[in-house]
């Protein structure tokens, strides 16, 4: 992984395998399954709106990580990225539905059916870069779009389809509590997948293609194939995420995965930190609970000035608006994400008072 | 001042050009040049600026497609393959302006290199301690080895875009030997350092070739550094061989004191 330069002292690694682990320190590693181990006690102690948007988070934070693949570790660019989480989410109700596939076990295959698709767009792709790439990706988004309005006997059409609940061993797990740890269990598997992903060969390869892809193809890295394969991945999380999403609200709708979606996927990785597997949480998180900030905000306001004319009404407009100017203000302030203002914070506090 | 010429030439070619020509429209970039380099050979192209040598190169490493003639790599035609086809081949170089991995860490910049020795994938790679851990971990060992041999322990989990001229000469150096080629090319590996730099980066090369047997075709601009590491030498002038030799024959050719130097009306007058 791309990790800071900064250790702390006393850590010697005397191993190859210790000095590849996936965390820098037993620190951090004690720190994340503390936090693992925190997520698991919430819904116990959490309200039921506290609790779905940690759900939100939890399968809106794979979709990220899938894009941050593409994105961030393979340099590529895709404005389609909520069509394939839309067609992760239908195929694993279709599956669950006309197939008889038990939901559980249709979330995976859903990963996998959409990872066909994204290798199959991925193949132009392979060859176009920047710009080109972008309008490329951005029509895949509509011809999606399209096909889950058209497709009656897979999506259900302008109806939509029903998502049955998730069960294990005949245990429903419908209500937001258990819900809740089929998510985590998910988070915490394809996180884990992409770190060591990432920390291989074939991530390296990703990281060669983004950073100077002419070197990459003389080191024998083969460009179009990793193109492609980057596609494949990103639509594989994408259709995790996707089905988590569609089993969650047992009702998937074919107006639900626009351009806008996409765009709203981008700011978390953008956000969180390009690259970063742990920045797209910390996006992702960001993301998700802007608006609630955003709305506390403006109640918070109406309570010590008294209502505003119009403030309540523009409430949308507001939460919207609040996303783009933080995109705006991350891109120019903080271009590296909230993953290296947190890393700077940390090493200041290892140096701290001494950090000349 | 050169090294025992004990290498024959055409024993082994490991890499033969044969009678490769390169144009761009009008523009004749390489004409009928041809050359061999025998296994364990350090072989050097030199030439004036815009001679053609890192066309030549490019041939070569499959960048560019000669619009005639062969290039041979260990007795197997490579002219029509790709770039990352001849890696896997045995063919590994560096670039004469920088081509890190600039956002990468030194180490995982030289394990790029592995890559096609390396036989994990996405999946494998995924399920980490199921599957690549071992791999990884004997090739991390490799490229320890090479990390040594260049002296570059200390800065090996730096970001390579951080680290000074001199050094990411270095680790391109680093990364080019972990392909474990057969042939490794150099692009000007001591252009724009200093003395001491070069010293070292001299050192490097002719250890790399005598400890590790790896046969090298370096381009560069340091007569002194060409002349007395070189086996043989190769002069190119807009696009044609106009000497190919030991360095002492060819420092001694009136072709290349010419191409050189430019003529010198009066004597030619006398």
């Amino acid at each position: 992984m791309i990790g800071s330069s900064l250790v702390p002292c006393g850590q010697f690694k005397t191993s190859y395998s210790e000095d590849t682990t996936l965390f820098l320190t037993p620190a951090s590693r004690r720190f994340c399954i503390a936090a693992i181990v925190l997520a698991a006690a919430a819904p116990l102690v959490l309200g039921p709106y506290p609790l779905t948007l940690m759900i939100q988070i939890g399968f809106f934070a794979i979709a990220a990580l899938g894009l941050n693949i593409l994105v961030g570790s393979t340099g590529q660019i895709s404005l389609g990225h909520a069509a394939f989480f839309g067609f992760g989410a239908f195929a694993s109700a279709w599956l669950n539905s006309t197939v008889g596939v038990p939901v559980l076990l249709a979330i995976p295959l859903a990963g996998l059916m959409t990872t066909l698709l994204g290798l199959l767009f991925g193949i132009p792709a392979g060859r176009l870069k920047g710009l080109y790439l972008a309008i490329a990706t951005f029509a895949s988004q509509y011809i999606l779009e399209d096909f889950f309005a058209r497709a009656t006997w897979f999506t259900g059409g302008s109806s939509g389809a029903m998502a049955a609940p998730a069960s294990l061993f005949g245990w429903e797990l419908s209500g937001d509590r258990q819900y809740f740890y089929v998510v985590l269990v998910f988070l915490v598997v394809m996180f884990v997948l992409g770190a060591n992903l990432l920390r291989t060969r074939d991530g390296r390869a990703f990281v060669a293609v983004r950073d100077h892809y002419l070197s990459a193809e003389v080191m024998g890295v083969n460009l179009t194939r990793y193109r492609i394969l980057s596609f494949g991945i990103s639509s594989f999380y994408a259709g995790i995420g996707g089905a988590l999403y569609g089993h969650y609200l047992g009702y998937v709708s074919a107006e639900g995965f626009t351009i806008l979606q996409s765009i709203q996927f981008l700011g978390m990785i953008i956000i969180g930190g390009l690259g970063s597997v742990t920045g797209t949480l910390m996006g992702t998180c960001f993301m998700v609970l802007l608006p609630e900030v955003t709305e506390g905000a403006v109640s918070l306001i109406k309570q010590v000035v008294g209502d505003v004319p119009g403030l309540t009404g523009a409430l949308a407009y507001i939460k919207e608006a609040a996303i783009g100017l933080a995109i705006v203000l991350f891109l120019i302030f903080e271009p590296d994400g909230l993953v290296h203002r947190w890393r700077t914070i940390k090493s200041y506090w290892k140096l701290y008072p001494f950090s000349y | 001042m050169s090294r025992d010429p004990s290498i024959v030439p055409d024993r082994h070619p490991v890499l033969e050009v044969r009678d490769v020509s390169l144009g761009f429209g009008g523009v004749r970039a390489l004409t009928g040049v041809s050359f061999s380099v025998a296994k364990g050979e350090l072989f050097s192209i030199i030439g004036p600026n815009g001679a053609g040598k890192t066309s030549m190169l490019n041939c070569i490493s499959g960048r560019y497609r000669p619009s005639s003639g062969q290039i041979l790599l260990d007795g197997s035609d490579v002219t029509g393959l790709s770039p990352n086809r001849r890696a896997t081949l045995g063919l590994g170089r560096t670039f004469q302006n920088l081509a890190l991995f600039g956002h990468m860490s030194v180490q995982d910049n030289i394990m790029v290199g592995r890559h096609h020795l390396l036989k994990n994938n996405a999946l494998t790679g995924a399920l980490y301690w199921l599957g690549a851990r071992r791999e990884e971990l004997a090739h991390r060992r490799v490229v320890e080895e090479i990390i040594d041999f260049l002296e570059i322990a200390p800065i090996r989990k730096a970001q390579a875009g951080t680290l000074s001229y001199g050094l990411r000469k270095r680790v391109e150096l680093a990364r080019a030997m972990a392909v474990s080629p057969k042939v490794i090319l150099l692009d000007e590996p001591m252009a724009g350092m200093n003395l001491e730099e070069k010293e070292d980066m001299a050192r490097f090369i002719v250890d790399l070739n005598e400890e590790w047997g790896m046969t090298v075709v370096m381009i560069e601009h340091d007569m002194g550094v060409v002349m007395d590491i070189s086996h043989r030498v190769m002069v190119l002038e807009f696009g044609c061989k106009i000497a190919l030799g030991l360095p002492e024959e060819v420092m001694a050719n009136d072709r290349v004191k010419v191409a050189y130097l430019g003529i010198d009306e009066d004597e030619q007058v006398a």
